[in-house]
């Protein structure tokens, strides 16, 4: 085993590193100078980065590879799911009841050697097809790397360890088969504590470290001299810690565990400067907001956890019994729909998202890394990771409309909405970023997995780009965010000026930029669909894109044409600060290139296998992951259609915002009837905010506190009246009874004695030297005696 | 060798010593006693190396005659101190340790 494939047995590394860093910067940051604090997080994130390019060279070379394991370590075994792996592989389903060790040999001669490492028992099955099932012949799957430590486990494990013996002994028999096999104990219940590395996993990583390297050395410029800059680092480290352990972890209970981390991170981030009212509000409603969306996250864990068998918490596991043939449809529903909770929150989607815009009262650092980049995509990658869950339970195959798809979809089309009449540049990439997580999540409703995973990893470039892009402009014109302020900045930021165009592009989607590529797979994945088109979401996602290309279009003529109306001359940024901005721009360029769609259209027919579609090749899971999936093709129709969509967007928004800004014909009809409405809507966010504080808080604070008074006028202060009186009573028992009674007559009775015994010895106390020589020699005597007669 | 009659004069030597620790009043003949009983156990030292012919017991012997010196020099100047305090050296009138 090589290093890299090591590596991928090791990713608890990086979460570790990333906390370690952030102790250090925590203890001794506040002693040492500001770049050296920063240094600290920077080492350690580019030291992460390091290995997860590391990972991800260990990845490829185990997809490629071609018989690629089970590699697992720690101590977990992981059990395989009742009703066996894969329903296609009938040899690994094979009924238990049935067959005995030979039914176990079958399944072993079936599979192909497992690599395990170290003393673990891991026995996860290798559902790879033999080579007798010819047809079969050409699917080949690779299961993840998982690395566990069982925490507990309820039930006996003995029966287990026996059958594993025998099942080494058969495999050692049979040469080249090495095998371990699965308990048959069902009954037991295995917690674990473990990470678990696959494609999905490696990309993330990638992206978490990459882009937080960029933010680390970004705010070395944008936070100098900044009041609590070892808090800030220290929270950088601690959100990229607990991100990558979000993202690496191997069951549902220890995501909810990163998934928290990250959310606290947020909150503390949010309310950096939380001097203004403003922001620690902002803080407060992104948190509070969290909240909400988290008991549905937290009851779909329970559920999903009953609904297969209550017996772990492994995300393979829970996939794996969503794909089996016996899996509760009806609890799969509800199970997915208490995650999407989560997922609504987290990620921003309609109607949970107006935290997300508020968010933007944090270091604009903070908003790329955490507030479009990664920890808001938290929720993809939950929807991601238990694909099979939301795929069977949402019934996505055969459907042509489910609610994820539904949310996305309005998610799309609501924030794009929002995002023309913001006046701020960061809150029109919040309501941006808001809109492309709709992507996202509309792209995993309709069945497009890789689609809207590919665009999360795109969107991640490009949007962190904008969000810094935006970040130098606010440090050139005295950190306002205002658009109104702003305007002809590309004639003092040259650098800023062409990165943040490039990510506007890329973000519109034009070709060839990243983002052409993946929104293009999502809207070919919603129109093409599975059994049938998800046509409605279609339209959501072709009216989102021209949305985002008029408002894009506006936000950059506001910012960059035009003429400067802020006050004092703007300058460029620093290196430290246009540098990320390069590399994220290059990325938003080249990145989209990764997931090359293949058509058999001259002359992109020409090109090799090997470099089309590497994105789905090497992330999409073939392991415990729904089998009959149609991945879209890609179509002509469809790019020609949204790119000139677009276009004619950007042209609109030019007439309005070009150099005829204020003198187009369209002017001022954000005044007239019937727009006056729609924009009065649209800047008061569809009356969200107003609906959740004035009157779903307004209505039930004052009823909720006056519940919460009888409680405590009737509950609480008669038990602890109560408690009081009977803590009183006692009291009088033990001090009559126990004190009285008991200690205090020991205590007299051992000084009487004393004093008695004393005035006993006292008379032997003569004085007289012949007396007390008497009585030596007397003892002198006796003690002879006894010698002589005893001894 | 008779070891015995060494012995029994030593005994009888230790017998007189201890009574007239006990029974005298004066404290110089109590000191006197002292050195009667010393010098038995001299005996007894001298008696038993003499007969296992082994000279470490008179040596010991010697040990004890010089510590019996220092013992008697200590014990007449407690003595002398006694009677410059209570123009007396009767023993029985020193009771300040009564109890």
């Amino acid at each position: 085993m090589d290093l890299a494939t090591n590596m991928l047995t090791k990713i608890w590394i990086l979460p570790a590193v990333m906390a370690g860093s952030f102790v250090v910067i925590l203890l001794v940051g506040k002693r040492l100078p500001e770049r050296g604090r920063a240094m600290i997080g920077i080492v350690a994130v580019a030291l992460c980065f390091v290995l997860s390019l590391l990972s991800a060279f260990g990845w490829t070379q185990r997809v490629d590879s071609e018989d690629a394991g089970v590699v697992a370590c720690g101590s977990a075994r992981y059990q395989e799911p009742i009703v066996g792996g894969m329903a296609e592989h009938g040899d690994v389903g094979a009924p238990k009841s049935e067959g005995g060790a030979e039914a176990d040999a079958e399944a072993a001669a079936a599979r192909t050697a497992p690599l395990v490492v170290g003393e673990s028992a891991a026995a996860l099955p290798t559902s790879v097809a033999a080579e007798e099932e010819g047809a079969e012949e050409e699917h080949h799957s690779t299961p993840p790397v998982m690395c566990a430590w069982t925490w507990f486990e309820i039930g006996t494990p003995g029966a287990a360890v026996a059958q594993e013996s025998d099942a080494h002994a058969e495999g050692s028999a049979d040469g080249d088969h090495a095998e371990t096999v699965s308990a048959d104990n069902q009954a037991n219940g295995l917690f674990e504590f473990g990470f678990l590395a696959d494609g999905l996993t490696v990309m993330m990583l990638i992206t978490v470290t990459f882009i937080s390297l960029l933010v680390h050395i970004y705010s070395l410029e944008y936070l100098h001299g900044d009041v609590r800059h070892t808090h800030y680092y220290a929270f950088l480290s601690l959100f990229t810690s607990a991100m990558l352990f979000y993202v690496s972890s191997s069951n549902t209970l220890q995501m909810l565990v990163g998934w928290e981390l990250v959310g606290l991170c947020s909150f503390g981030l949010i309310g950096h400067w939380w001097e203004e009212k403003d922001n620690s509000d902002a803080a407060l409603k992104a948190f509070l907001t969290n909240r909400v969306g988290d008991v549905g996250l937290i009851l779909g864990v329970i559920i999903t956890f009953f609904a297969a068998g209550a017996t772990s918490f492994n995300v393979l596991h829970l996939n794996e019994y969503a794909l089996s043939d016996g899996a509760n449809q009806a609890l799969l529903l509800v199970g997915a729909l208490c995650l999407f909770g989560g997922v609504t929150s987290k990620s921003g989607q309609f109607p949970l998202h107006t935290w997300l815009p508020d968010a933007m009262a944090g270091p604009t650092p903070v908003s790329a890394l955490i507030h479009a980049a990664t920890m808001v995509v938290a929720g993809v990658y939950l929807i991601a990771r238990l694909y099979a869950v939301f795929f069977e339970g949402l019934n996505i195959q055969y459907n042509s409309i489910n609610y994820v798809a539904v949310i996305g979809g309005i998610t799309v089309l609501g924030g794009a909405l929002l995002a023309f009449v913001q006046t701020d540049l960061k809150k029109v990439l919040a309501y941006s970023t808001i809109s492309q997580l709709g992507y996202m999540v509309m792209a995993l409703g309709v069945g497009a997995w890789t689609a809207g995973v590919f665009h999360l990893f795109t969107h991640a470039f490009f949007k962190a780009c904008l969000f810094l892009g935006a970040g130098s402009v606010a440090h050139a014109c005295h950190h306002t965010f205002e658009m109104g302020k702003m305007g002809g900045l590309h004639k003092y930021m040259k650098t800023t000026y062409w990165t943040f165009t490039i990510a506007t592009l890329a973000l519109i989607g034009l070709f060839p930029m990243a983002g052409f590529w993946s929104k293009d797979e999502i809207l070919a994945g919603a129109a093409q669909g599975q059994d049938q088109s998800y046509t409605l979401m279609f339209v959501f996602g072709v009216l989102g894109a021209i949305c985002t290309a008029a408002y894009m279009t506006r936000a950059w003529f506001l910012t960059f044409r035009g003429e400067y109306r802020g006050h004092g001359t703007p300058h460029e940024s620093p290196k430290v600060m246009t540098v990320p901005l390069v590399l994220l721009c290059a990325g938003a360029v080249a990145f989209g290139f990764l997931n090359f769609p293949f058509t058999d259209t001259f002359p992109f027919s020409l090109m090799p296998e090997g470099l089309t579609l590497r994105f789905e090749h090497y992330v999409e899971p073939t392991f415990a992951f729904p089998e009959e999936f149609a991945h879209p093709k890609f179509d002509w129709r469809i790019a020609l259609l949204t790119t000139v969509l677009a276009v004619v967007s950007m042209l609109a928004a030019y007439q309005f915002y070009g150099p005829r800004f204020g003198r187009s014909p369209f002017h001022g009809w954000s005044k007239k009837q019937p727009f006056a409405f729609f924009y009065k809507v649209l800047v008061n966010k569809y009356y969200l905010d107003v609906l959740y504080t004035d009157i779903i808080v307004r209505h039930t604070k004052g009823a909720v506190a006056r519940a919460a008074y009888w409680v405590n006028m009737h509950i609480i202060d008669p038990v602890v009246v109560g408690a009081g009186v009977v803590a009183r009573v006692a009291g009088g028992f033990v001090y009559k009874f126990v004190d009285q009674g008991a200690i205090d007559r020991v205590v007299n009775a051992s000084g009487t004695a004393s004093d008695e015994s004393g005035q006993l010895l006292r008379r032997v106390q003569t004085g007289k030297v012949q007396q007390y020589a008497a009585l030596f020699f007397g003892g002198a005597i006796l003690f002879a005696f006894f010698l002589v007669l005893f001894v | 060798m008779l070891l015995n009659q060494f012995l029994f004069l030593a005994a009888a030597l230790f017998c007189i010593g201890v009574y007239g620790v006990m029974a005298r009043r004066n404290a110089v003949m109590v000191l006197m006693s002292i050195e009667l009983i010393l010098n038995a156990v001299n005996i007894n030292l001298v008696a038993f190396s003499t007969f296992l012919r082994d000279p470490s017991g008179s040596v010991f012997a010697l040990f004890v005659i010089a510590v019996a010196a220092a013992e008697v020099g200590v014990g007449l100047a407690l003595v002398l101190m006694l009677f410059r305090n209570k123009k007396s050296i009767d023993i029985d009138d020193v009771d300040l340790l009564k109890g």
